[in-house]
């Protein structure tokens, strides 16, 4: 009833193509966006800024950079985690280089950087398929978090060999290191989310996110009708790495305040890609809903022995954390295995012929 | 600097040819046990086309099952049996629980699932025996742990014979496994299942048993990788990160072949020695070794891109 289409007819080729072809649809996004913007900010503590606003924001990011070379364009990557380094790091030394520089401009030019590695390490892609290919990411997992820690000059040679993020502020308004208010940097996290979900929602849109779809689906058959698969599979590592690198600058410069080579480790990776494949690989909207499960879960598991009282300590909370996060991967993966996305549209489509049958 | 690079390291090792064997003889050792994950891994793709995560975390939930029961103050051979008994219903579970929903899902799918039973082994495993470090029962299993001493050329050698005793076992285990797969009713039918799945199962091979077979002699190497690797670095979680390393040996053998994943993983435990003690510690820092093997894996396979001894890659649209 509330999702009906009928009456909603097309009269172009420009509103059957329309980016919300169905009302509802763009009226649910504006609830969930005034939510976003106005309720959350509003209403939300300290502690649900920093355990599950600007995590889900920034996790969700990175899930739809690596969605984009994953889902879109059907190459598989474990090394998210260094791309997203790559652009902290590169977000680090442009603010101590140029000080003067606009902290957002710099998180959204760290992001080139990002992207010119993961071009270079994109180029055997074009030879490698498969899981050869995913093993070969891991190549610049493991080599660029090396980099990391023995190339002093990233993190400006400092005794700890981490990176700290300094006081940067905006417009007279501090938006990272210590001093920053978490309302401020949740705004320009969502700022930028908003930004690059757009630029992404619609780069897949078209011709480039079509080319990337034909090489995913077989790329022999997209080199035959005249995709340059070259450019298709290049493209799809920049434009990821780029998203991914500025998920990078944005997880330790609005998040995390401070960052070692290890955080960028293989478990962020694989964490990345839950949020990926849990979500839905080649939807937008799946990276959400991913990263609010598998950032959300944790911290829900957190506080159940709580509430019931249970002496439990925090070490074996963690460890059931873990052992049921694996679980629930495989039950989601069993009940479906196209992502919570597919459930959505399944979900909608009963929507718009309810409560009729057929 | 290129002296330093291209003929300083080739200098030293003429300088101490001892020395030389002696990091290749580590170097050999650590390719073993690499070669046996890759081993575990390249059955069950054979058999199933499952990429399979959960080889690392199996190595570790088998090492730590056998000291666990140790420590209850079973004896270390029925300790053994028990933990084979654990690895058959691991096996049983898994393809029961995991496996058998997911028949016929995308490669990727199937790859996530073993991830999600790594992350779960993880956390069962050290909600049952703890986090720390602990020591493998090497003594209690009759591995003997003096050290054979060489003079080579006057120089010193050291060869730890539980070492050597793993290397032996290891090359028993891969005959054994190669007579398995060769000689038998069973193997013949694993490698048939690999070859073609509809072809196998219409001559009456049953999908669920072999698979059960095939991730039950996985725990199988997993064990004797864990008792190896465990004598030699104690028993952790840590243990995990060697599953890894198994990774680019694959590569470079090719996700098929079982003699490509031996000789992948010796040769990947040798040069990673020897680029790490020859070039990567005095030019680079060191800690070479965690990237080394991949990015060799990966220049190799920009000329090959099966592996060295993988089955030919033919596409046709």
């Amino acid at each position: 009833m509330l999702y009906r289409t009928a009456g909603q007819f097309k009269t172009s080729y420009k509103s059957d193509m329309a980016l919300f072809p169905v009302r509802q649809d763009a009226v649910l996004l504006m609830v969930i966006l005034g939510f976003a913007w106005v309720v959350f900010p509003l209403t939300a503590s300290e502690f649900a800024f920093q355990t599950l606003l600007i995590p889900i924001l920034i996790y969700a990011l990175a899930a739809q950079g690596l969605n984009i070379l994953t889902g879109y364009a059907g190459q598989l990557s474990l090394g998210t985690a260094a791309f997203m380094g790559v652009g902290a790091y590169a977000c680090y030394k442009l603010v101590t280089l140029f000080p003067w520089m606009n902290p957002v401009i710099a998180i959204l030019l760290s992001g080139i950087f990002s992207a010119g590695v993961g071009v270079a390490f994109g180029i055997p892609s074009l030879r490698i398929k498969g899981f050869y290919l995913a093993i070969a990411t891991l190549a610049a997992q493991f080599f660029l978090v090396w980099l990391f820690e023995k190339w002093g000059w990233l993190y400006n040679y400092n005794a700890s060999g981490a990176i700290q993020v300094p006081n940067l502020d905006m417009f007279g308004l501090y938006v990272a290191g210590p001093q920053a208010s978490s309302i401020v940097q949740y705004y320009v996290v969502l700022a930028v989310v908003t930004l690059m979900t757009l630029l992404c929602i619609n780069l897949t849109r078209g011709t480039l996110g079509r080319s990337w779809k034909a090489t995913r689906d077989m790329d022999i058959a997209a080199e035959l009708i005249g995709i340059n698969l070259m450019r298709s599979k290049l493209t799809a590592f920049a434009v990821s790495s780029y998203v991914v690198g500025v998920a990078g600058a944005l997880f330790v410069f609005m998040w995390r305040g401070a960052a070692e080579p290890n955080l960028f480790d293989i478990p962020l990776s694989f964490r990345i890609l839950f949020i990926a494949i849990i979500g839905g690989l080649g939807s937008i909207l799946g990276n959400y809903l991913g990263a609010i499960l598998i950032v959300g879960l944790p911290v829900m598991l957190g506080t159940v022995p709580q509430a019931l009282g249970l002496p439990i300590s925090s070490a074996t909370v963690e460890h059931l954390n873990i052992m049921i996060v694996g679980a629930l991967i495989v039950f989601f993966l069993i009940i479906e295995p196209h992502g919570l996305a597919r459930l959505w549209a399944l979900i909608r489509e009963k929507l718009i012929i309810w409560p009729f049958p057929h | 600097m290129l002296n330093d690079i291209f003929i300083k390291p080739f200098a030293d090792m003429f300088a101490a040819p001892d020395f030389l064997l002696q990091v290749l003889w580590e170097g050999l050792v650590s390719g073993i046990l690499y070669a046996l994950i890759a081993l575990g891994f390249v059955l069950i793709f054979r058999s199933s086309r499952i990429f399979n995560f959960a080889q690392g975390i199996m190595v570790v939930f088998a090492a730590l099952t056998l000291v666990g029961l140790h420590a209850m103050g079973i004896p270390a051979w029925i300790s053994v049996g028990l933990t084979l008994a654990v690895m058959f219903v691991l096996a049983v579970t898994i393809e029961r629980v995991v496996l058998r929903p997911l028949v016929g899902q995308p490669d990727i799918i199937l790859f996530m699932a073993t991830i999600g039973i790594t992350l779960f082994l993880i956390g069962f495993g050290e909600i049952i025996f703890g986090g720390e470090n602990k020591v493998m029962i090497t003594e209690e299993l009759g591995i003997p742990t003096d050290s054979v001493v060489l003079e080579p050329w006057g120089g010193l050698l050291i060869l730890e014979q539980k070492d050597i005793t793993a290397v032996v076992v290891a090359g028993l285990l891969v005959v054994a496994l190669l007579l398995f797969l060769g000689k038998t009713r069973m193997g013949r039918a694993i490698r048939a299942l690999g070859d073609d799945h509809q072809a196998a199962l219409s001559v009456g091979i049953s999908l669920q048993t072999i698979w059960v077979l095939v991730w039950f002699i996985a725990g199988i190497i997993a064990l004797v990788t864990g008792i190896a690797w465990g004598a030699r670095a104690g028993v952790s979680f840590a243990l995990e990160v060697i599953a890894y390393k198994a990774l680019p040996v694959l590569m470079l053998g090719g996700l098929e072949s079982i003699t490509g994943a031996i000789i992948g993983g010796l040769m990947i435990g040798m040069l990673e020695k020897l680029f790490e003690i020859y070039w990567g510690q005095p030019l680079m820092g060191g800690n070479t070794e965690t990237w080394f093997a991949f990015v060799l894996a990966l220049i190799v396979l920009l000329f090959r891109p099966q592996g060295l001894f993988g089955e030919r890659i033919i596409e046709r649209v």
